[in-house]
């Protein structure tokens, strides 16, 4: 029912800086969406945008069906839950909760049922009469999050929600916070700068640079098949290996091996054409010894990560990473070879970065239009 | 465990220094105050005791006057500096304007140089004015006073205030006025609590400006010890000293929590 529609968006502000730049997107009722981003690239102005706490310059915004691009933020209902998660200190727990209704002037007692009810669905029992301020993180963001859900908002606007806790809590937190979007089906977006998290979260995410997206896609899609070296860059815990190559006799020639172009790009590729390859360090298979078919180094680091092992490959003119499992760690100095697995290999324009590809899925198609 | 009580001993012989410098006068007076007959140095415990000067002081028509004009003036000032200075707090901690820092360091700036010089070029101008002896001279030369701490304070005060907690209150659909009235006040008014009790202090403890503005038909506690001081006997001064001490005393008291709790030292940090 309240699906969130933008097209042409902008925010320029007093200045001449562009924050967001001619936005198209649009975000399916009940979907949690993940704005995915450096900082500076414009995904928390865009979230304040749909907000309303940033007048947009240009374009329009709808919620719903409804056009909200000119609207104050309480007439969007929309609930924002802030990085600093924003509780009164001056407030109880349950006033806290309950502001929301304040403001729409639900009875005393209807109001401090709401709350205690939304309290309870999130484990806070019991802290109704605290501040703020004696509670510890995890209990103040969900405070927080008892605070958006109770006046039952159409969308959810989370602005890194989960940053201000510590490692633990925020795995915690994050399957929490998933399992609760989809009890509730309420519209999410929710902007991170941790690629693992809006990985772990999103059903659909936007990857942004510089006020615009550089791909839209599930994040299966991100992963798999970044749109560009910048996004292939930004995603994945590991960095994707980005090898810059050269087209010869319908194979693909790197400094450290020569691995074969792959089938579904072929008819697109020419010969003396200089790419970009991108694959991954968890899709090379890793074997002692120099192979014919690989791409081959001297072993330079070992970075033991639990399950499995980054190792990095160095050649005179190329370095890149392999993951292992835990048992296949190879000696430092020792040469090996890496095979790419079928299928994993990534072509790239050396020029524009963008990635070669014979299908034109639809997800591409609005960063092509702002581009 | 030597350091450690080296440490203390120093401590305690600095804090006894402290008591003997600044209580040992408030209690001289005291007892001045009480005593039937000025004790002459060394004589320091009064030979007898009376009341005397406190009822002199309470009958006397002029030093009654003197006190009802300072519980006047003080308050009146306190309240239009308020009405002046919080919106300009305000506007310097949530907006950049042009000349920002220029009014911050120039408010700050007024008290660096002595009064006096001030007071005097201010009493020319209120002779032109026809300002001198006026009840509105005395309010603006108190006033003076008052600016720096009732701008740089709550200043201070709003600017600790999270815009994140104003933008919360928002997004929940309060209005401007309502978010300022239900968010930002009450969590800037220990601040601005601070800054009314300084600035009562500063426009009670006031002489120099009001003697120039307001004799002889507005005389103030401060401006009246100077009179005092000449022509009445001792125990009357040491009354009078003890009644303008009491205000700064029990204000100061109310407030040493969030004086101590950093909004004064905060106040002079803004940037």
């Amino acid at each position: 029912m309240a699906g969130i529609s933008m097209n042409g968006l902008s925010k320029v502000y007093p200045g001449g800086v562009v924050a967001v730049d001619r936005l198209d997107l649009q975000v399916e009722d009940g979907e949690f969406f993940a704005l995915l981003g450096p900082s500076g690239c414009g995904k928390t102005t865009l979230l304040r945008t749909i907000a309303g706490l940033e007048q947009s310059s240009a374009g329009s915004l709808s919620i719903g069906g409804r056009v909200v691009t000119d609207l104050p933020p309480g007439d969007r209902n929309v609930a924002m839950v802030f990085q600093d998660y924003a509780l009164f200190p001056h407030m109880t727990v349950a006033d806290n909760i309950a502001y929301p209704l304040r403001i729409q002037k639900v009875g005393r007692t209807e109001r401090r049922g709401s709350a205690e009810e939304t309290a309870n669905g999130l484990s806070l029992a019991g802290l109704l009469e605290r501040r703020p301020a004696e509670l510890s993180g995890g209990q103040q963001q969900r405070v927080a999050l008892a605070r958006a859900i109770v006046s039952r908002p159409s969308v959810f606007l989370f602005d890194e929600p989960l940053s201000n806790l510590d490692a633990r809590l925020r795995l915690e937190a994050r399957t929490f916070l998933k399992r609760l979007q989809k009890e509730l089906g309420v519209t999410t977006v929710f902007v991170t700068h941790d690629q693992a998290e809006a990985l772990a979260l999103a059903d659909r995410m936007a990857i942004m640079e510089h006020g615009r997206i550089r791909q839209i896609g599930s994040p299966r899609e991100v992963f798999a098949r970044p749109a560009n070296t910048f996004v292939a860059n930004f995603i994945g815990s590991t960095p994707m290996n980005l090898l810059d190559a050269t087209v010869a006799d319908g194979s693909l020639h790197l400094a450290c091996g020569t691995i074969p172009v792959p089938a579904d790009v072929r008819s697109l590729v020419h010969e003396g054409d200089t790419l970009v390859v991108g694959i991954r360090p968890e899709y090379l298979t890793m074997t002692p010894g120099e192979h014919d078919d690989g791409l081959r180094g001297t072993v330079s680091v070992v970075e033991n990560l639990g399950t499995y092992a980054l190792v990095t490959l160095e050649n005179e003119a190329q370095t890149f990473g392999v993951v292992t499992g835990e048992a296949d760690e190879p000696a430092l100095g020792a040469r090996c070879s890496a095979v790419p697995q079928p299928g994993r290999v990534l072509l790239y324009g050396a020029e524009d970065g963008e990635l070669i590809t014979a299908e034109r899925t639809e997800q591409q198609e609005p960063a092509e239009a702002a581009s | 465990m030597t350091t450690q009580i080296v440490r203390r001993a120093l401590t305690a012989l600095f804090v006894l220094l402290l008591a003997v410098f600044i209580l040992g006068p408030l209690l001289w007076l005291a007892l001045q105050a009480f005593s039937q007959r000025p004790s002459q140095f060394p004589a320091f415990w009064p030979k007898s005791w009376s009341l005397v000067w406190w009822h002199t002081v309470f009958h006397d028509p002029v030093l009654a006057q003197a006190i009802k004009a300072s519980f006047i003036f003080a308050p009146v000032v306190t309240l239009v500096s308020a009405a002046i200075c919080l919106p300009a707090a305000y506007a310097f901690s949530r907006f950049l304007f042009p000349g920002r820092r220029l009014f911050l360091v120039s408010i700050f700036a007024v008290n660096a140089f002595p009064k006096f010089g001030l007071y005097v070029a201010l009493a020319g101008l209120f002779y032109a004015l026809n300002l001198i002896p006026s009840f509105t001279g005395v309010v603006i030369v108190q006033l003076l006073g008052t600016i720096v701490f009732m701008t740089w304070i709550p200043s201070a005060a709003f600017a600790a205030v999270p815009r994140s907690l104003e933008e919360a209150a928002r997004d929940a659909g309060a209005g401007p006025l309502r978010v300022f009235a239900r968010i930002t006040l009450p969590l800037a008014a220990p601040g601005i609590l601070v800054a009314l009790i300084l600035s009562f202090l500063a426009s009670f403890d006031e002489a120099q400006g009001t003697f120039l503005v307001g004799v002889p038909t507005y005389v103030t506690m401060p401006t009246e010890m100077y009179n005092l001081v000449g022509s009445y006997p001792p125990g009357t001064a040491a009354v009078f000293s003890i009644l303008l001490a009491i205000p700064s005393m029990v204000l100061l008291l109310l407030v040493r929590k969030h004086v101590m709790g950093g909004y004064l030292a905060e106040g002079f940090q803004l940037r």
